[in-house]
């Protein structure tokens, strides 16, 4: 199994869990799986047209998948993936 | 409401004034309860924006997935974050609110003028999702 570490502005969404897990064999397949359990999810992870909202990052233990192969990045059992929303801002 | 004792409060600030005349940025940890943030610890931050370190900033992704690993060994969640307006007032800006995605967390802005923080003012992300999300100020109850 996989673990998502939901965010806290997410968890709402996420039936108050701080974490999910799903069985999966790709980042995708485990987002998949994630907004399938909790549908609410899909509009703060997902643009009208599929793609991650820019502002989310997905990070597969300690690397940005953006690094490796995106949302075909392979999971194995015991990973962990963490969902985090940028942070950013100034005057 | 956001909820810190006077050492992490004192702590946001004095990050503030040893970055100036650049941004200062962290994280706050700690409690969701209810309305109101409670803060337990003060993770300081990188600014990743080297181009432009005087009016912006921005937190490594990394970094956060450290803090919150770190926080859940503790028993905290990321509650808010910080960061600091070198010369210029404590109040959002429409980058600050573009920028901002963790909705009903707190974005504590602390003004640093001639390098010495003056006002601090906390503001609470709130909406729905990114087409109603607003910042609206909100007390700072220092315990």
């Amino acid at each position: 199994m996989t673990k998502i570490h939901i965010p806290t502005p997410l968890r709402q969404y996420a039936g108050k869990l701080p974490t999910v897990e799903v069985k999966a064999g790709t980042v995708a397949e485990a987002l998949s799986s994630l907004v399938s359990k909790h549908p609410d999810l899909r509009r703060h992870l997902y643009t009208d047209d599929g793609k991650l909202r820019s502002f989310v990052n997905v990070y597969l233990n300690d690397e940005d998948v953006r690094y490796l192969q995106k949302e075909a990045t392979t999971v194995t059992d015991g990973d962990t993936i963490s969902i985090v929303p940028s942070i950013a801002g100034g005057r | 409401m956001l909820n810190i004792g006077k050492t992490g409060f004192d702590e946001i600030r004095r990050h503030g004034e040893e970055t100036y005349p650049h941004e200062c940025c962290g994280v706050l940890l700690g409690q969701l309860e209810g309305d109101v943030r409670r803060v337990s610890s003060v993770a300081r931050c990188g600014n990743t924006r080297t181009d432009s370190p005087q009016n912006r900033y921005h937190i490594d992704p990394r970094e956060l997935v450290r803090i919150q690993r770190e926080g859940r060994e503790r028993g905290e969640d990321i509650v808010g974050f910080y960061h600091s307006h070198p010369d210029h007032p404590a109040q959002w800006s429409q980058t600050d609110l573009a920028e901002a995605h963790w909705i009903g967390c707190s974005y504590v802005i602390t003004s640093v003028e001639q390098g010495k923080a003056s006002i601090t003012n906390s503001f609470a992300l709130s909406g729905s999702d990114e087409s109603d999300k607003q910042l609206v100020g909100e007390k700072i109850e220092l315990v």
